[in-house]
Formats: C-alpha cells, sequence, structure tokens
C-alpha cells in the first residue's frame, strides 16, 4: 500500500461508445490533502469526483482509493468511509437535521444515544445552534443547510470527504464565512478532501493542491503558488480571467 | 314520495346497499395497493417493463365496465360469484392510477436527494423505504384517491351481474322508469364518492412532503 489516499491510474470514462468525458487521468491524493479539481463547466470534474466513491465506474484504468481499487471495494462499504457534499446539499426533505446528520451512524446501526450525541457535536463542530435538531431542511437558510450537509458527511468520521461545489449556490458573504470555516475546520480534522469548484478564487484560497482539467483531460497539479506564478497559457487564462484578486488570497492562504 | 322519504323509509336496505357497495370498493382499492404498488416500484427499476406494465393497464382502463363483467363471467373461480367478479373486475380498473402514480411519484424525487443517499452508502432498499417511498406517499395516495372515486362509480354497475350495491337501486329504476328510485342509489353513491375524496384528499395533503 502506498501513501496516497486516492489514486487514478490511466483513467478514462465514457458515457456512451465515442463520448469519452474522461481521458487517461492519472492522479494522486495524498493524505490530509485539500486537492481542488478546478476547471469549467463539463471539463470532468463531477465525473472524476464520483470516480472515487464509485458513483461512475471506470470505462478503463482503475481508481484506488486506500490502496484499493474502487472496483474491488463493496461500493456500500466504500462509500460509507467517504463524506459527500453537494450543492444544493442534498438533503432528505422528510427527515429533520437530527436524522439527516444522523443518516451514516443510522445505517451503520449505532446505538441512539451514541448518534444522538454524535449530532449534537456536530452541530457545534459545523456552528449551527443545538435547537436546529428537530427542524427540517425547508426551514434552513441555504448556508444553514449546506452547514447540514457538511455534518451530514462527518457524522461517521469518514478519512475522505468530498465537495462538488458545495458554496457554489450561496451568496458571496455566506459564502466567504462558510470557505473561513472549512478551512479551520480542515487543520483541526486533517481530512483528505477532493474539492469541486470553477471559482479559482476558492481554488487558491482552499487547496493545498489544485488540479486543472479541461475538456476531461488533466491540465496540472500545482500548489496554489506554483498556478500563480505559472506561464501556461490556459492558466494564464484563469487568472487574467479573475483578475487581480486572487493573487492576494493566494498569499493569504499560504501565509 | 319524494326521494328522501323512501331513503328513510327504506333506512336498512339503503345502508346495506351501501355497505356492500363499500365493501367492493374497499377491497378491490386494497387489492390494486397491494399489486400496483409493487408493480409500480418494479418498473422503475426495470425501465423495459415500463411500456408492457402502464400498456396492458392503459387498456384494461378502456374496456367498458359492462363489458369487462361481461369478459369476466366465464372465466373459472372468478365468474363463481358475482361481488368477488365485481372485485376483481375494480381492481383491474384501479390498477392504472396506481402503478402510474407509484411510478411517477418515485420518479419525481429530487436527483440530487437521490444522489446524496447513495453517496453516502444506502443500499437500494434502504433508499427504497426510507427516501423514495416516503417521498412519493403524496402522489401515491392521490392515485389511490382516483382509483377510489372511480371505483365508486364503476361499483353501481355492478349491480347488472347480481353484485349488489346502490347500483342496485339505480338499475332497479331504470327498469321502472323510476327516477326516485335511481336517486336512491345515485345520491348515496355521489356521497360516498365524495366523501372518499374529501377523506383522501386530507391523507394526502397530510402526509405529502414539504
Amino acid at each position: 500500500m502506498n501513501g496516497a489516499a486516492i489514486e487514478f491510474r490511466n483513467v478514462s470514462y465514457a458515457f456512451s461508445p465515442g463520448h469519452e468525458l474522461l481521458t487517461g487521468l492519472n492522479l494522486q491524493v495524498q493524505r490530509g490533502d485539500t486537492l481542488v479539481l478546478l476547471g469549467r463547466s463539463g471539463s470532468g470534474k463531477t465525473t472524476t469526483l464520483k470516480l472515487i466513491n464509485h458513483l461512475v465506474a471506470p470505462t478503463q484504468g482503475e481508481v484506488h482509493v486506500e490502496g484499493r481499487a474502487t472496483t474491488a471495494w463493496d461500493p456500500i462499504r466504500l462509500r460509507r468511509g467517504i463524506g459527500y457534499v453537494i450543492q444544493d446539499a442534498g438533503l432528505f426533505p422528510h427527515f429533520t437535521v437530527e436524522r439527516n446528520i444522523g443518516l451514516v451512524p443510522t445505517i451503520e446501526e449505532w446505538p441512539a444515544e451514541r448518534i444522538r450525541r454524535r449530532v449534537a457535536d456536530l452541530l457545534s463542530l459545523v456552528g449551527l445552534d443545538a435547537g436546529l435538531a428537530r427542524r427540517y431542511p425547508r426551514e434552513l437558510s441555504g448556508g444553514q443547510r449546506q452547514r447540514v450537509g457538511v455534518a451530514r458527511a462527518l457524522a461517521a468520521d469518514p478519512p475522505i470527504l468530498l465537495m462538488d461545489e458545495p458554496f457554489g449556490a450561496l451568496d458571496a458573504i455566506t459564502r466567504a464565512e462558510l470557505q473561513r470555516e472549512f478551512l479551520s475546520l480542515q487543520k483541526r480534522l486533517q481530512k483528505t478532501v477532493v474539492f469541486v469548484t470553477h471559482d479559482l478564487r476558492e481554488a487558491l484560497l482552499l487547496g493545498t493542491r489544485i488540479a486543472l482539467m479541461e475538456t476531461g483531460r488533466l491540465v496540472a497539479t500545482l500548489a496554489p503558488r506554483e498556478f500563480v506564478g505559472s506561464g501556461d497559457p490556459l492558466i494564464k487564462q484563469y487568472l487574467d480571467a479573475f483578475g487581480a484578486a486572487p493573487l492576494a488570497s493566494a498569499d493569504r492562504g499560504i501565509a | 314520495m319524494n326521494v328522501f322519504q323512501f331513503i328513510v323509509q327504506n333506512r336498512g336496505e339503503v345502508v346495506g346497499l351501501t355497505l356492500e357497495h363499500l365493501w367492493m370498493v374497499a377491497a378491490s382499492t386494497l387489492l390494486a395497493v397491494v399489486i400496483g404498488l409493487p408493480l409500480g416500484v418494479l418498473i422503475t427499476r426495470w425501465p423495459r417493463l415500463n411500456k408492457p406494465v402502464l400498456g396492458s393497464a392503459n387498456i384494461i382502463q378502456t374496456i367498458p365496465s359492462l363489458a369487462l363483467f361481461g369478459f369476466l363471467l366465464p372465466v373459472p373461480w372468478i365468474g363463481a360469484r358475482a361481488e368477488r367478479l365485481a372485485i376483481v373486475a375494480l381492481t383491474l380498473y384501479a390498477l392504472l392510477p396506481l402503478i402510474r402514480n407509484t411510478y411517477a411519484g418515485i420518479k419525481g424525487v429530487d436527483a440530487s436527494v437521490l444522489e446524496a443517499g447513495r453517496a453516502m452508502g444506502m443500499t437500494n432498499r434502504q433508499l427504497l423505504f426510507q427516501v423514495e417511498l416516503p417521498l412519493a406517499l403524496g402522489v401515491i395516495i392521490a392515485g389511490v384517491r382516483v382509483a377510489t372515486v372511480i371505483s365508486v362509480g364503476v361499483a353501481t354497475i355492478a349491480a347488472a351481474i347480481g353484485a349488489g350495491g346502490l347500483g342496485e337501486y339505480i338499475f332497479r329504476g331504470i327498469g321502472m322508469v323510476n327516477n326516485q328510485l335511481i336517486l336512491a342509489g345515485a345520491i348515496p353513491a355521489a356521497l360516498l364518492a365524495l366523501l372518499a375524496d374529501v377523506s383522501l384528499g386530507w391523507v394526502e395533503k397530510r402526509l405529502s412532503p414539504s
């Protein structure tokens, strides 16, 4: 078993024959890293993410999680060890906040008392009032729902966390707040995180490494500082599109 | 003598026929749920079965009720008792709204919710019973409601094959050219349909998420 928590070995994925969404992907995510998959819509970021928890199976090549190919894992076991957060949170509308957060512990058949305590811990971890436990998702704000989504993903303390544009639908202020909290949370928890975004600022702020994708191919994997200093024409295009502002946030992220 | 006096004078018989009617409707709707709900779930899992199943239920729906009663008459066991035959026919009619609504209800569940469930390691069974069916329940109950209301109407025709129910009065009234008698069957039947509609509508509202 090597040191990488997640490894893509020459992975291709075609939705149907001749319709390739990912081509020859080689990528490693080290334990405790936050790898940001950056790219525009349709570049294959989300597909890459779904290959990790086997929501999508590779057409060619292998994806290894904790040293074992996803095709060799029992998909149910694999997924229960990987937290998953998506853009609109994907909370169960008919479950209370408490049941949403406690979902994986419940299907893992933890004792009720342990689930209750875990949910209470998680609510405070993501900065939510304990009184929200009995509420339904529709009674929450977008930011609160997203916090519940993060808490739910962390419930069974999985070593790996997959996040698909988790803050994409939030207003700028709430997004900045959640990004800050993500950083402090990640500092404490040291999860292996794969984070999908099309926002360069977010990528530079949150990522320890940034993997730039374009039309189903990996262009480069760089640390934020290297990314900002890169001479690659495509990367330059990104930096230009987002103006000078990200440079500042890159400095902040590294310092 | 007006229709209400008639009903009051013959209240024993009216109640008896109403109960017969109610029994046929309740038994057939229950049977339709027991058969239609799993079929509706099945066609969400095997889309290939979608067309044949919904198509068959659709064709049954187009058979005139009197003809369906007639077709079932020579069938062994089913045709042996009029009441049994009526319940089978009513069940067949109730299948379409049940299968269709179960299918539509499950298909209508938000894809991101399902994906989240699957990504968290829920099994297909857990997804079905904890996510899909609870979220589809409102739409399924709406199907039960439609089926019940249709059933109350169609069940009046069951009297033509001697299955009893409120249709007795209607057919007797037609035979005797007596409008009062027809109304004595039609009014309780209409009230029954209304009652079923309102009460199941209430249940539907209570069970619909969000």
